[in-house]
C-alpha cells in the first residue's frame, strides 16, 4: 500500500484537474466514459506488470492487439453467429503468442527485449501481409458491444483487476516477484523459474486479447489500432513505481499508473495540446520515473527501528 | 577520533566513541553486528560525516565532506565487497581515475611498473599487473585493494572483515600482508568477527557495543572469553551446545557418488547427528552439499532414498540447503521477511503458510517482524530468515554451508543452538564451516574432503591438526 500511495496521489490531482476543466467529468457518464477509454491500457499494464516484475519486457503486446482486431474483423466479417467461436480463437492465439515469447526467453535464453521485439515485428509483418495494409471485414455487433458499452467495459476491467490482484497474492505471484528479485535464490528454493516466467508472458498475451476485444469495439478496425500500446503499457507500469529489472512493485500501482497516463492524455487533450505530444510526454515520464527510482532519495529509506540499527553498520 | 556520534533518521547508532590508533599498530575493532563498527569506519573514510566529535590525523584536525577528502588525507578503506572492475587489469584498477599520463595518453608502462613494484614489496608473485581482475581469487583481489591503498600513500588502512570470504590458508597470507603494512608504519584498523585472529594479529582492541565504546585495551590484557563477554555484554557460557548422545536411523546414504567435481563419495547422514564437512576452499565441500540437494546433481553412484536430479526433487525428498552466499543464493533481498520465509513452501506447493510468526520466533529473529525487507536486516537475522524458509517444509535432512559466516557472536550462538535443536528433533544435519573451532565444536562426526574425494572421517572432537592433515593431504608418517 505504501508504494501505491504516490501514484494514487498523482492520479487524484490529475482527475481533479480534469474535473475543473470539464465539469461533465464529475457526472457518472463522464467519469465512466473515462474509465472505458482507459480500460484497454489498464488491462495491458496489468499484463505487462507480471512480465516486468519478473525482470523481463513484453514489447509484442501492441502488435498482438492489432492482430487480434484485424483477425477478428476478417473472420467475423459482420456475421453475428461467428462472434463466440472467433473470440475463442482470439484467446487461443493470444495465449500462444505469450507462450512463444516465454519459451524463447527462458529456454532459448534470448533476452526478452529482443525476443518480444522480434515477435512484434513478426506480428506486424504478418498483419501487413495478410491485409495488404488495409484490413477487410467487419466486426459483429455482439463483438463491438464489449468495448462500446460502458457497462461491459467497466465490468471486464473490474473482473480483470480482481483476477490480477488475486494472482499477485497467490503462490504464483509471490514466487514470480521473488524470481524477478533473485532468480538464483528462487531456483534454489525450488521455484520453477522458467515456468513462472512463461506464465507471466502468457498473462501478458491474455491481457492483449482482452485489450484487443475492447479496442476493436471502441476504436474500430484499423491496422494501427495497437500501435504504440506496448510503450504506453510499459510507461504506465514504470509510472506506477514498478522497478524495471524486476523484483519490486505492485500491480495495483501499475494499473493506477495506466489510469494516470490516460488522465494525463485527457488533460492534454482538454487544453488543446496536440495528440502528437503524447509520445514526447511518455518519453519524459519513462525517463523521469526510472531516474527517480534510481536516485535514492534520503527520505525514501524505510525507517529503521532501534533493534535494526545494525543495518547501518 | 574523539567523541564521535552519529544518528540515522533519529536513531543514534554511535555516541561518544573515541578511537586512537598509533602508526605501525594493528588495531582491531570488534563488536556484534549493529555495534557501530562499520559506521565508525565509514565516518573515518568520509562516507558519512559525523554528527558529533572530531577526527585528527597526525595531530591535525580534519573533516571530510567526501570519501575523496579522506583518501587525500591518507585513509584507505577496504570493504568486504571490493570495488574492482573485473574486466580491467590489476594495474588499471590500482590507478583507476588517476592514471599516469604521458603526452595525453595513459602511460601503461609506468602504471604497470609502479604496480609491479608494490606487488613485489608485498611479496606477491602469484599474479602480475596486467592480469585481468576477473581471473583473480578473492584473496588476490584483496591484495589488489591493498596495493591500491599503498599507491595512494595511505597512512591509515581500514579493513572491514577481510577474512570473512577467505579460506584458512589464505588467511595466513593476509595476516602476513597486514604485518607488512604495519612494518611500513601504517595504522591498520581491522574489523573482525574471528576472535582468534584478533589475538593473533592485533596490538590493541577496541570493543563497541550498541554504538558505545566498551573498552580499548592492549590485546595482552584480554582473554578470549573476557573479550566475548565485553562484546556480548553477558557470559556466553560454553561456546557450543552439547553434542548428541546417539545417532538415529540413516536419513540419506550415498555410495560411489560423483560428478565433474566429486569422486567416489560414500556418505551417510543420520537422524539426530550433526556431520561436519571440512576441507580447503575448492575441495568440493559446497559441491557436495549441492549434489546431495540436487542443485548440481551427482551423475554417478547411488543415493537413497533418492538421488535428486533437480532442486525440486531434493526438496521433495525432504532435503534443504542453507547456501553459502545468502545474498546471492539464499534470499530475495527486496522481498519481505514473510515472503522469503514462505518461498520454499510456496514454490513446492506444500508445507505450512500459517504460523510464520511462531516460526520467526523459533529461529530467534529479533524483532520477529514479517513486513521488513530482508536487505535491511543484519547478517545474522538474514541467516535466520533463510533457516525459517526451510523449516516451513520440515526437512528431514538439512545441509548448512557456512551458516555463520559474517554473523555476529550472538546470532552465531542462536544458529548453533537451532542446528542442535533440529538434530534433536530427528533431522540429519550436515554443516560446512571454514572455521575449524566451530566445525569441531559442533560436529558429532567430521568428514574431510580433498580434491573432490573424501580423505578421511574423524569422530567427535578431533584436534585441528588432525583435520588439517586430512584436508591438506600431508601423509602422517
Amino acid at each position: 500500500m505504501r508504494r501505491t500511495l504516490p501514484i494514487l496521489a498523482v492520479l487524484a490531482v490529475l482527475l481533479a484537474a480534469i474535473a475543473i476543466a470539464n465539469p461533465f467529468f464529475l457526472e457518472p457518464a463522464g467519469f465512466l466514459g473515462f474509465v472505458r477509454r482507459a480500460a484497454p491500457l489498464v488491462i495491458l499494464a496489468a499484463g505487462q506488470y507480471f512480465v516486468i516484475v519478473s525482470g523481463e519486457f513484453d514489447l509484442s503486446v501492441g502488435s498482438l492487439v492489432t492482430v487480434e482486431v484485424v483477425v477478428a474483423a476478417r473472420l467475423i466479417d459482420g456475421n453475428e453467429g461467428a462472434t463466440w467461436p472467433v473470440l475463442l480463437l482470439l484467446v487461443v492465439l493470444g495465449l500462444l503468442v505469450g507462450l512463444a515469447n516465454g519459451l524463447v526467453t527462458t529456454l532459448l535464453r534470448v533476452p526478452s527485449f529482443i525476443a518480444t521485439l522480434g515477435m512484434m515485428l513478426v506480428l506486424s509483418g504478418a498483419v501487413f501481409l495478410w491485409t495488404g495494409g488495409a484490413p477487410r471485414g467487419a466486426l459483429s455487433e455482439g463483438f463491438r458491444m464489449f468495448g462500446r458499452q460502458t457497462g461491459w467495459a467497466v465490468l471486464i476491467l473490474a473482473v480483470t483487476a480482481l483476477v490480477v490482484v488475486l494472482l499477485t497474492r497467490a503462490d504464483f505471484g509471490r514466487t514470480l516477484v521473488a524470481t524477478g528479485d533473485n532468480e538464483r535464490a528462487a531456483a534454489l528454493s525450488g521455484v520453477r523459474v522458467n515456468r513462472v516466467r512463461i506464465l507471466a508472458f502468457v498473462l501478458s498475451g491474455a491481457s492483449a486479447v482482452v485489450a484487443g476485444i475492447l479496442l476493436g469495439g471502441f476504436a474500430g478496425v484499423s491496422a494501427q489500432v495497437g500501435q504504440g500500446l506496448e510503450f504506453q503499457a510499459i510507461t504506465a507500469v514504470v509510472l506506477g513505481g514498478v522497478v524495471l529489472g524486476g523484483g519490486r512493485g505492485s500491480v495495483v500501482a501499475a494499473m493506477a499508473g495506466a489510469l494516470t497516463l490516460e488522465a494525463l492524455f485527457t488533460l492534454l487533450n482538454l487544453y488543446g495540446i496536440s495528440g502528437a505530444l503524447e509520445f514526447t510526454v511518455q518519453g519524459v515520464i519513462i525517463i523521469a520515473a526510472v531516474a527517480a527510482g534510481a536516485v535514492r532519495l534520503p527520505f525514501a529509506h524505510p525507517r529503521r527501528s532501534k533493534g535494526d540499527a545494525h543495518a547501518a553498520s | 577520533m574523539i567523541g564521535i556520534g552519529k544518528s540515522f533518521l533519529g536513531v543514534r547508532v554511535l555516541g561518544e566513541v573515541d578511537l586512537v590508533a598509533a602508526a605501525g599498530e594493528v588495531h582491531a575493532v570488534v563488536g556484534e553486528n549493529g555495534a557501530g563498527k562499520s559506521t565508525l569506519m565509514k565516518i573515518l573514510a568520509g562516507v558519512h560525516p559525523p554528527d558529533e566529535g572530531t577526527i585528527e590525523i597526525d595531530g591535525r584536525g580534519v573533516s571530510f565532506g567526501h570519501p575523496l577528502d579522506a583518501q587525500r588525507a591518507g585513509v584507505a578503506i577496504i570493504h568486504q565487497e571490493f570495488n574492482l572492475l573485473p574486466e580491467r587489469s590489476v594495474a588499471e584498477n590500482v590507478f583507476l581515475g588517476r592514471e599516469p599520463v604521458r603526452r595525453g595518453l595513459v602511460d601503461r608502462p609506468a602504471m604497470d611498473a609502479a604496480t609491479a613494484r608494490l606487488l613485489g614489496e608485498l611479496g606477491e608473485d602469484s599474479f602480475g599487473p596486467r592480469d585481468p581482475v576477473r581471473h583473480l581469487s578473492v584473496a588476490q583481489q584483496q591484495v589488489v585493494e591493498i596495493v591500491k591503498a599503498l599507491s595512494l600513500d595511505a597512512r591509515i588502512v581500514v579493513m572491514d572483515e577481510p577474512t570473512a570470504a577467505l579460506a584458512e590458508h589464505e588467511v595466513d597470507l593476509l595476516h602476513r600482508l597486514v604485518r607488512r603494512l604495519q612494518g611500513r608504519g601504517i595504522a591498520v584498523l581491522y574489523i573482525s568477527h574471528r576472535l582468534r585472529e584478533v589475538f593473533d594479529l592485533a596490538d590493541r582492541v577496541t570493543v563497541l557495543k550498541d554504538g558505545r565504546l566498551v573498552t580499548s585495551a592492549a590485546t595482552g590484557e584480554l582473554t578470549p572469553d573476557g573479550l566475548v563477554r565485553l562484546m556480548v555484554g553477558r557470559d556466553l557460557g560454553s561456546y557450543f551446545p552439547p553434542r548428541a548422545t546417539s545417532a538415529g536411523e540413516t536419513r540419506l546414504r550415498v555410495t560411489g557418488g560423483g560428478n565433474d567435481r566429486l569422486r567416489d563419495i560414500d556418505l551417510e547422514l543420520r537422524a539426530g547427528e550433526i556431520l561436519g564437512l571440512a576441507g580447503l576452499q575448492g575441495s568440493g565441500r559446497s559441491a557436495l552439499a549441492k549434489a546431495l540437494f540436487g542443485a548440481e546433481p551427482f551423475t554417478r553412484g547411488r543415493m537413497t532414498p533418492v538421488r535428486p536430479r533437480t532442486v525440486r526433487e531434493g526438496i521433495a525428498a525432504g532435503i534443504g540447503l542453507v547456501t553459502e552466499d545468502r545474498k546471492a543464493e539464499g534470499l530475495a533481498l527486496r522481498q519481505s521477511v514473510r515472503d522469503n520465509a514462505l518461498l520454499v513452501a510456496r514454490a513446492s506447493g506444500r508445507g505450512r503458510r500459517d504460523g510464520v510468526r511462531e516460526l520467526l520466533e523459533r529461529v530467534r529473529l529479533v524483532p520477529p517482524r514479517q513486513d521488513r525487507e530482508v536487505r535491511y536486516l543484519s547478517g545474522g537475522n538474514q541467516q535466520k530468515v533463510v533457516l525459517a524458509k526451510w523449516l516451513t517444509v520440515a526437512p528431514r535432512v538439512l545441509l548448512f554451508d557456512e551458516p555463520t559466516r559474517g554473523v555476529d557472536v550472538g546470532a552465531k550462538a542462536a544458529i548453533h543452538d537451532l542446528m542442535r535443536e533440529l538434530a534433536g528433533e530427528g533431522a540429519a544435519v550436515m554443516m560446512i564451516s571454514s572455521e575449524l573451532p566451530e566445525l569441531i565444536g559442533m560436529s558429532d562426526r567430521i568428514v574431510v574432503l580433498r580434491e573432490g574425494r573424501i580423505s578421511g572421517t574423524l569422530p567427535a572432537g578431533p584436534s585441528e591438526e588432525a583435520v588439517m592433515r586430512l584436508a591438506a593431504g600431508e601423509v602422517a608418517a
